[in-house]
């Protein structure tokens, strides 16, 4: 069951962000700026955690889960420390992928030649 | 006159997109993307025995690894042809910015060149993300529980 809304959910955010390339003037860099600004609106009141519930992996892919990571982390270090938490939290559960981002381009930018 | 004249030429060489079609792959795609998260995520806790939200950190370090690595082998931009926002949208649109941004300016020097624009596509979504995710943080707080 997980399985077929992680299709169906992934599939529609990605439907959707194709309408809007589409459809306006818009960049590939300005729809993944709205969408993560989107999910880190939705977790704000843990509408996001509850997709996440329903949908599984398919609620991680997108990059709204990078948005809705950022400000969950720093939400869960709020409840203890108050505002500070907020600037020490943020980068708790996305610290996983943005690190792994980096290292692997940049062996792989070191090790290949770029074709065209 | 010569504005209409143009615009007749220019519409005339213009590729002739389906939008629809676009929209359908971008959408078979992106589920695709989500089903092979959610499988992955189901096989790192059955194989080694681990909580949903490590397993879910694994299942993103694995298609970082990937679309980098089909970045850096040069055919991830042929399969955006195809997929369109199916695969932009999703983590792997994330780890192709940075690592194509990384070999395009491999030739300018490994401080200057790599370090110094690797994050200039996917900075956006980096800078974004912490604003809002720090605005909406501090509204949450201040609202309170």
């Amino acid at each position: 069951m997980l399985l077929i809304n992680s299709f169906l959910f992934a599939g529609a955010i990605c439907a959707l962000a194709q309408i809007i390339l589409d459809n306006t003037k818009l960049t590939p860099g300005h729809i993944t700026s709205i969408f993560v600004v989107i999910g880190s609106a939705l977790d704000t009141f843990s509408i996001y955690d509850k997709i996440v519930e329903v949908v599984g992996g398919g609620a991680m892919v997108p990059i709204t889960s990078f948005g809705h990571l950022l400000i969950h982390g720093a939400l869960a270090k709020a409840s203890t420390m108050g505002p500070l938490g907020i600037v020490m939290g943020m980068f708790d559960l996305t610290a996983s992928g943005i690190t792994s981002a980096i290292i692997f381009s940049f062996i792989f930018a070191v090790i290949f030649k770029p074709k065209n | 006159m010569k504005n209409k004249k143009y615009e007749k030429i220019v519409s005339k060489y213009k590729a002739n997109e389906n939008r629809t079609l676009n929209a359908f792959m971008a959408f078979l795609i992106g589920g695709l993307i989500g089903v092979i998260g959610e499988g992955l995520i189901e096989f790192f806790c059955y194989k080694f025995h681990i909580s949903r939200s490590e397993a879910s950190s694994y299942m993103m370090i694995t298609l970082i690894f990937v679309a980098s690595l089909c970045t850096a082998l040069g055919f991830f931009d042929k399969l955006v042809n195809y997929a369109r926002c199916g695969l932009l949208i999703p983590i792997t649109g994330f780890a192709h910015s940075m690592t194509s941004a990384a070999l395009d300016y491999r030739k300018e020097g490994l401080v200057t060149g790599i370090g110094a624009n690797m994050f200039k596509l996917a900075g956006t979504v980096i800078i974004y993300g912490i604003v809002s995710a720090w605005f909406f943080g501090m509204i949450r707080l201040l609202i309170g529980e």
